[in-house]
């Protein structure tokens, strides 16, 4: 705690630290004591059943001396990547669409929140059941442009995938979006509008760059959330075909609790938490550092 | 899930009458009844036949009582390796066998039967033979064989044979042969549930031992240096995907998955004229497949000898058998409940009836004298006699392998299923695991 001879200086909140006390013993219980075990882990050789031995950087080895590492890689930069392009602009355009005064604009957000409510396994098996090349919805219609091997056919199922997390998320995202356009002030549309601004005019001039710090706190969760994907493509596709779909946590899942290589799968876990940091750093960054700056003239 | 049917029955025999039978065991200290925990797997009809075995027993033996746990089956191989792994085993291990069970030895958590064995030579002659290669290791009985014995089975639909005006295969020729003519008429030769790379595994299975027997993969399991690279292996894994390139399987069947009973359907719906597959699909096709089993119209074989091969065609692989260890952390009182669970009712008459019932073969010899009254008959005497005359049953290699070695396997079958990797390929990605 701060002494009490600079009471106020350091800011408002300074003296209400206790209060932290309960968040932070959280997550030192259920955050920094499992990174520190998973790091030592890492370091160990252990089967899930026997006892661990030390065995130094052999995990490290195992794992970067093997080409499935770089390949999981690519497959979940590919996700991640991929699932940002597509889900971002779709995000936006809802999310303004949403914050609007439209009619049946309420009932159209109830639909669009939909995917939100559904648990990632029960989204991964009816779209598994959907695109059955011999059960599914092409076959069961007989539109022929359906009926395609979606998830047997590795780039096919990259895509679908890659679809289907997007579907998931971007209800959480537009609503991310409608509230960060519910903040923009009406003055600065009704000062563009005096000036002849159009509507999509006002959409990049104004819009777009007021929602700035959304869109990088909506792309740090996708892309460190993205880092993360296992359910929704375990009960897909299980990482095929063969290792198409393999991302980086699923790696990490068959290695410890597949094939029993505890190292290894820490190995990865480590990378994981080392990756998702630089990341969210680096979003920070292009964010041009400092989040609670407020863009709001006059506000 | 269907745990509390069994619980509730298995509290009700333990809290009250057991104190006064425990008859003042040597540690004093054990405090409260003797309670002995069993887990299984949740699927109906299995389910059943183990929940009743275990109130059976419980209501013979109020003095010291099972209390039963069900998982589904993935979440049964997690959840049990990790509480082995923590030292808070049930008393009973139900498994496999196996590299499985083998990891479990290495660990020191199961307890060594083959003392109680030989004390116990009327419960071990009540079993097949065969049944216990699985569950030895180093030469020393670490598990009891129970359930059933499920080896694979080529599966047809004989309308789709009709249709074509074929008859079923004697020989590696006669498929390749009917690919053609089955992929004319519209029906995919073979169904298969690729996803979940067992499945795909079982015809390689098949492939090496009708081509050279069952040594080239006991040679893979002995450990030797580059036993995958033996010539019949390639072989059989070029022949593999001259089938696999000749259309042999449904489209899609990478992303099939035989968890779902796809792979079933398929056949069932006459989209697929023939399947490999358990001997556990026969109970399921007959529960979903309509009049695909009553009307006659599923049909079922050996797998067929290759031109030229080695291999006895008497030859079959798949599960002989379930597996169930005794914890080494579990108390004495613990382990005694398990082992006069082991020589009662896991064994009985009325256990094995019931898995008769379910259209299963049991490891019990003689069992085939209950055959007679099954609407089942035919399919049961036919296991019966695949797994009874088999000059040898071998195990399924991701269960005879250490789950190391089975996870690489799995992983380079679905590369070579998916044409990604070549047979050299394959051989050279697997040698580098022997022995891990």
């Amino acid at each position: 705690m701060t002494s009490a001879t600079a009471p106020r200086k350091k800011g408002r909140g300074g003296s209400l630290g206790w209060l932290a006390l309960p968040a932070l013993a959280f997550f030192l219980a259920f955050a920094v004591v499992p990174l520190v075990g998973v790091l030592w882990l890492s370091f160990t050789t252990w089967d899930g059943l026997g006892e661990i031995r030390l065995t130094g950087l052999d995990s490290w080895h195992a794992v970067l001396d093997n080409p499935g590492l770089m390949h999981s890689l690519w497959v979940t930069f590919l996700v991640m990547a991929l699932s940002w392009a597509f889900q971002t602009p779709l995000s936006i355009l809802l999310g303004v669409f949403l914050a609007g005064r439209q009619r049946y604009r309420a009932v159209l957000a109830v639909v669009y929140f939909i995917p939100l409510l559904l648990s990632s396994a029960a989204i991964a098996i009816t779209y598994k059941a959907l695109l059955d090349p011999n059960f599914g919805l092409g076959a069961g219609l007989g539109i022929d442009i359906l009926i395609q091997d979606w998830l047997g056919e590795p780039t096919l199922a990259l895509g679908v995938v890659i679809f289907v997390v997007s579907w998931q998320f971007i209800p959480f995202h537009s609503l991310l979006y409608q509230g960060g356009v519910r903040q923009i002030p009406r003055s600065m549309y009704e000062a563009a509008e005096l000036d002849g601004a159009g509507r999509v005019r006002m959409f990049w001039s104004i819009t777009l760059p007021q929602l700035k710090y959304t869109i990088i706190t909506s792309s740090t969760l996708m892309v460190v959330g993205s880092l993360t994907f296992f359910d929704l493509i375990y009960v897909m596709t299980a990482g095929g075909p063969g290792d198409a779909t393999r991302v980086l946590a699923l790696d990490m899942y068959k290695r410890g609790f597949q094939a029993n290589l505890m190292g290894p799968a820490s190995v990865i876990a480590v990378i994981l938490v080392v990756v998702g940091l630089l990341l969210a750093m680096l979003l920070r960054r292009i964010g041009g550092g400092n989040n609670s700056d407020s863009q709001l003239e006059g506000a | 899930m269907g745990l509390p049917l069994g619980a509730a029955l298995a509290a009700c025999g333990t809290s009250g009458p057991s104190r006064p039978g425990a008859e003042a065991s040597s540690s004093g200290g054990a405090a409260g009844a003797a309670t002995a925990t069993y887990w299984y797997l949740s699927v109906q009809p299995q389910e059943g036949v183990r929940t009743r075995a275990m109130e059976r027993f419980n209501k013979a033996n109020p003095s010291g009582t099972l209390k039963g746990t069900t998982f589904a089956n993935d979440a049964f191989k997690t959840k049990i390796k990790t509480a082995i792994g923590a030292g808070q085993a049930p008393t009973l291990i139900w498994g496999w066998g196996g590299g499985g069970l083998r990891s479990y030895v290495q660990a020191g958590q199961v307890e060594d039967l083959t003392s109680w064995f030989e004390e116990n030579a009327a419960v071990k002659d009540k079993l097949f033979p065969s049944s216990f290669g699985a569950a030895t290791i180093d030469g020393k009985i670490y598990a009891m064989p129970c359930e059933t014995m499920q080896p694979i089975v080529l599966y047809y639909d004989k309308r789709a044979f009709e249709k074509i005006n074929a008859k079923p295969p004697e020989s590696w020729a006669d498929i390749m042969a009917l690919v053609p003519k089955f992929n004319a008429a519209g029906i995919a030769p073979f169904s298969l549930g690729g996803q979940s790379r067992w499945t795909n595994m079982m015809w390689l299975e098949f492939l090496f031992d009708r081509l050279g027997g069952p040594e080239v993969f006991q040679a893979v399991f002995d450990e030797q240096k580059d036993a995958w690279s033996n010539p019949i292996a390639i072989d059989a894994l070029t022949k593999m995907q001259e089938l696999i390139k000749a259309d042999g399987f449904i489209k899609g069947f990478s992303s099939i998955t035989a968890d779902s009973n796809a792979d079933q359907a398929l056949l069932y719906t006459g989209k697929a004229a023939m399947m490999l597959h358990g001997g556990w699909c026969y109970g399921s096709m007959k529960a979903d497949g309509g009049d695909f089993v009553s009307g006659g119209h599923l049909g079922y074989m050996n797998f067929p000898p290759i031109e030229g091969g080695k291999g006895d065609p008497s030859n079959t692989v798949g599960n002989p058998g379930q597996y169930m260890s005794i914890s080494s952390k579990a108390t004495p009182e613990e382990k005694e409940i398990a082992k006069k669970f082991f020589a009662t009712e896991l064994v009985s008459e009325t256990s094995a009836k019931e898995w008769v019932a379910t259209g299963a073969v049991p490891v019990i010899k003689g069992a085939d004298k209950e055959f007679a009254t099954s609407e089942d008959k035919d399919f049961l005497g036919f296991v019966y006699n695949t797994a009874v005359n088999a000059k040898a049953f071998a195990q399924s290699w991701d269960q005879a392998l250490s789950p190391t070695a089975a996870e690489v396997l799995l992983d380079n079958i679905a590369k070579l299923f998916q044409l990604s990797i070549t047979p050299q390929e394959f051989a050279t990605n697997m040698n580098a695991v022997i022995g891990k």
